[in-house]
């Protein structure tokens, strides 16, 4: 086999910064909020002030532990912080304090779901450190400005195994790093607004070889859609080279979304020397046994355990199971809704149709959804009733979502109750077929099709409220 | 004529709690005589009349309404290393990088000095960032030993402790990262102490080794120190590596040391100090108060410190690989010198150029190269290994041989001027029986001894376990009650005698 042909695989590893939602900064007592005046989210640590001092925040820590229990890593009974020095305007104290040779966790593992079954991808390592401030350039005038007050915000760095082999393996892996980090409430996850994001170290090699290709670095990949056409367009460029056989350089490329490529920003020979020593400002970090075990206990159901659950006690397919614990709200949604009303698979009907569709229609998340579960189990519990159609459902839906009103209140108001009474709907039935006799005539010489007709003009007679069964039933009756 | 300058401590607060005279009139009297003298002495950086007198007019008023009520240092004149970081009071470090620069915060020990009623009168002039051993290498000019005016003072606290031998302040605050307060305080002739690493916060004293620094006190005797020890000891939530450890009753150990003298106590005597190329002044002056030691009841005990030829070496690694790294952020960014240039590079190469003096430059290319990659295992690893071997040097003495050890402080007296300034190297040696104290973190005392030919003061060196500054006060004590010394002398001698 020639080597154009010889099949070629793609070797990946992602290194995921992901911003802590903690109030307070990692080292400093200043708010974390996003969105402030420039520079007003400071203090004289944050700002490097000669003679400041780091103090680290304990809740940090207890975040980054989480991270790692829910990522079965091996939590570290010590850590060490270490300055990484780079001089750069938006670094105040001219180094960033990081984690290096002691992170606070190693060895763990996700499992990511895929089209074609489940694949396990390694986690060497998350250490915790701080973010930059952020540098912009003024257009036409020859400065720059700096923003600080981004400058000290709790980072955890997520660094996996090359256990990845294509875009969408990695695509999944975000996914579910951003789906954890949300259910254990330590992150918004929110790639545009930079609160995870990432680099990925890409090589390719012919499939059977062990020893792994010139590794790329690429940055800037901030969005789920970015990550995957980045390492395809990578993957692909450097497959190229490999079967031409030129040699492929380690380097650091920047993904250019405008124009769909990634450009080299800089290489191997220009690469930083970050002189990593440990800060002499702050003690190793030691964590506790008991510490750990605690956060262990409190932890909450976490997302793979949520999806088991949801199939084996609601009985529901891999589609909605995975719909309904995307985000922690909404599982937990429908965890109470389940309990107030017991129809799992019409309440995640409803809930991945009606209601996802009109707060996406208004852009609201579950968080301001107007319906409360117990609302929507009442909904669907009057449909199991019989007391309202699905049809009439729909419009009590859109009536609870503008009002918020309990459904039953707004079929009583507004008299959308079903009509069971045999004779009130016979009536309508009769009168139907009086109004319409050329369809009668129709139907009576074998056009079978004309019997939905006549249900759609008693449905419609009664505004809807007819039993669709009875009507059925009547209609049946009548025309034999 | 310097009648109010030249007073200790306690005596001051009995003139005041006794209103023989004011806090106004003890503060005038400082700030006169720091502006008669520091012309010559230079020991002043910035001189704090107008918030000094304010305060003392504060002080006054304290006074009158509850004088038993007042905090022990109440109206006593305090000059603070230009180090500490001062609110609304510009801090230089004694660089251009930072001339003009007006902190708005307060450096913690300071804090607690000002708390317990001591007033500052101004900032103390230093070895830029307080890297030199002799007070040369400030950018606002060498500061004079007033013992010979053609002298240094030792540093980089020279101007520390000059204001205190001086009778510009009674007491005042230094930092020592290798002998940066021991030293200058045995050139000049006055108690200066680096306490354990740990005892008082390091926060808001600006960052040269972080490992190694630690803020300490100087004054005109045991007693006084002790007064601001205690003032400034203890855990400070701002610094992680502050310790939570008990801070003891000071002026018991001074009790102690008055009354009991040194029954008891096991003095360790390091054979590794007494080497070739120390004044035979130095030498005899601290033997003979070891014998002096053991007449007040002390045992003297031969100890070993095998490691010691190898502080130096590895405290001239460590120190500047630290330092490397804290002064990064002087980049003209934010605050202090910014040089125009085209480009960001060139503002970063222009300023920090600029900025710098030749030693902290020095220091800062010491300190990138050794923790460059390919280079960190062989310097920087390699030295924090010797540092845990002189580590255990001293717990091996301490836990089996002695309760403190006793030592020179300086391998000669004060040098002149100049003398030195050629070889970083020569001067890096006046650190030999100081830095290894700062590698360990052990509290150090400097109690003056004797004198040369010359004159000069030589200090004897007390060091202590970690955290036991009451046992290095109690031996200071003992020896400083029946030593002759006059440690007044300079602050006595009148204003118009120190000239150049």
């Amino acid at each position: 086999m020639s080597s154009s042909e010889k099949p070629i695989e793609a070797v990946i590893g992602l290194e995921v910064h992901c911003q802590l939602s903690t109030d307070s900064k990692i080292f400093a007592t200043s708010s974390t909020a996003a969105g402030e005046k420039p520079n007003s989210l400071t203090d004289p640590v944050t700002l490097g002030l000669p003679g400041c001092l780091p103090v680290l925040n304990k809740k940090v820590v207890e975040y980054a532990i989480k991270l790692g229990l829910a990522t079965h890593c091996e939590i570290q009974r010590e850590s060490v912080f270490a300055r990484k020095h780079y001089l750069y305007p938006d670094l105040p104290k001219g180094y960033q304090i990081s984690q290096y040779e002691k992170p606070i966790c190693l060895d763990g593992h996700v499992s990511v779901r895929l089209k074609d079954g489940v694949k396990r991808i390694g986690i060497t390592r998350i250490h915790l450190e701080e973010d930059a401030g952020k540098s912009s350039h003024v257009d036409d005038e020859a400065i720059s400005v700096v923003d600080l007050n981004r400058a000290g915000v709790p980072l955890v760095e997520i660094v996996s195994e090359p256990d990845i082999r294509s875009s969408e393996e990695a695509g999944a892996y975000m996914r579910l790093l951003r789906q954890t980090v949300r259910y254990l409430d330590i992150s918004d996850g929110n790639l545009e607004e930079g609160s995870l994001r990432c680099d990925a170290n890409i090589s390719v090699r012919y499939e059977g070889e062990e020893k792994f290709g010139t590794k790329v670095e690429v940055k800037n990949i901030n969005s789920f859609r970015y990550v995957e056409k980045a390492i395809d367009y990578e993957i692909e460029r450097q497959s190229e080279m490999l079967r031409n056989g030129e040699a492929i350089s380690q380097e650091t490329r920047l993904w250019d979304e405008a124009k769909g490529k990634t450009r080299s920003m800089r290489s191997k020979e220009f690469a930083e020397d970050y002189r990593y020593f440990p800060d002499p400002d702050l003690l190793p970090l030691m964590v506790e046994t008991d510490w750990i075990e605690s956060i262990k206990e409190a932890l909450p159901e976490l997302p793979d355990q949520m999806f088991e659950r949801f199939k084996s006690m609601y009985g529901l397919d891999d589609y909605n199971a995975d719909v309904l614990t995307q985000e922690s709200l909404v599982a937990r949604y429908y965890d109470q809704a389940v309990s107030v009303h017991g129809n799992p698979s019409a309440l995640a009907n409803w809930m991945g149709t009606e209601l996802f569709g009109r707060l996406n229609k208004e852009g609201k998340t579950i968080e301001d959804c107007p319906v409360s579960p117990e609302n929507l189990a009442d909904l669907v519990r009057l449909i199991d009733e019989e007391v309202i159609s699905g049809k009439i459902a729909k419009k009590v839906f859109d009536e609870m979502f503008s009002s918020g009103a309990r459904p039953e209140a707004i079929v009583e108001q507004q008299g959308l109750r079903q009509i069971t009474d045999e004779s009130a709907i016979l009536a309508i039935v009769e009168q139907v077929l009086e109004a319409n006799p050329q369809q009668l005539e129709a139907y009576k010489s074998g056009k079978d099709k004309m019997f939905g007709f006549f249900v759609g003009q008693v449905m419609k007679q009664s505004e809807g409220k007819a039993n669709p069964q009875l009507v059925n039933k009547l209609l049946k009756e009548k025309l034999t | 004529m310097n009648e109010l300058t030249s007073l200790s401590v306690a005596e001051m607060r009995r003139g005041l709690l006794s209103k023989q005279f004011s806090c106004a009139e003890l503060v005038d009297a400082h700030l006169m005589r720091i502006e008669e003298t520091n012309e010559v002495l230079n020991s002043f950086i910035t001189i704090a009349s107008d918030s000094a007198r304010k305060a003392a007019a504060q002080a006054d008023e304290a006074i009158l309404r509850d004088a038993d009520a007042t905090p022990p240092l109440t109206g006593i004149p305090v000059a603070v290393k230009d180090m500490l970081v001062t609110k609304d009071i510009e801090t230089t470090c004694a660089s251009q990088m930072l001339k003009g620069f007006i902190p708005p915060y307060q450096c913690t020990a300071v804090a607690r000095m000002c708390k317990q009623g001591g007033i500052i009168v101004g900032k103390t002039n230093l070895d830029e960032f307080a890297m030199g051993a002799s007070n040369e290498n400030s950018s606002f000019g060498p500061v004079r030993n007033p013992w010979d005016t053609k002298r240094v003072p030792g540093g980089s606290s020279g101007g520390s402790a000059v204001a205190v031998s001086a009778g510009q302040a009674p007491l005042a605050l230094g930092t020592d990262t290798g002998g940066s307060i021991r030293q200058p305080a045995s050139l000049t002739g006055v108690v200066g102490m680096k306490p354990t690493y740990g005892r008082v916060s390091r926060f808001g004293a600006v960052a040269f080794a972080s490992s190694l620094d630690q803020i300490g006190p100087f004054a005109r005797s045991v007693e006084d120190l002790a007064f601001l020890l205690q003032a400034i000891s203890g855990k400070d939530e701002n610094d992680s590596t502050s310790v939570s450890e008990p801070v003891p009753s000071f002026s018991e150990a001074i009790e102690k040391g008055s009354n009991d003298g040194l029954k008891g106590v096991r003095v360790g005597v390091p054979k590794e100090y007494f080497i070739e190329g120390m004044d035979s002044a130095v030498e005899e002056a601290v033997r003979k108060s070891l014998s002096e030691l053991e007449e007040m009841g002390a045992t003297l005990v031969e100890v070993s410190l095998p490691h010691t030829e190898l502080a130096i070496p590895t405290y001239y690694i460590l120190n500047p690989a630290e330092a490397s790294s804290n002064l990064a952020r002087y980049d003209g960014v934010r605050y202090g010198l910014r040089e125009p240039a085209k480009n960001l590079r060139e503002m970063y190469a222009k300023t920090r150029a600029k900025g710098f003096g030749p030693e902290v430059k020095r220091r800062i290319m010491i300190g990138t190269y050794v923790l460059s990659a390919g280079y960190y295992d062989a310097y920087y690893l390699k030295a924090q290994q010797i540092r845990t071997l002189i580590i255990n040097d001293f717990k091996a003495a301490f836990a089996n041989d002695c309760d403190v050890i006793a030592a020179p402080v300086s391998p000669s007296t004060a040098f002149a001027i100049g003398e030195k300034t050629d070889s970083p190297l020569q001067m890096y040696l006046a650190d030999v029986f100081t830095c290894p104290i700062n590698l360990a973190g052990l509290p150090g005392m400097s109690v003056p001894c004797g004198q040369d030919s010359n004159g000069l003061p030589i200090g004897l060196q007390f060091i202590g376990k970690p955290f036991d500054e009451a046992s290095l006060l109690r031996c200071g004590q003992a020896y400083f009650k029946q030593s002759n010394f006059d440690i007044r002398a300079m602050a006595k001698k009148s204003s118009s005698e120190f000239a150049i």
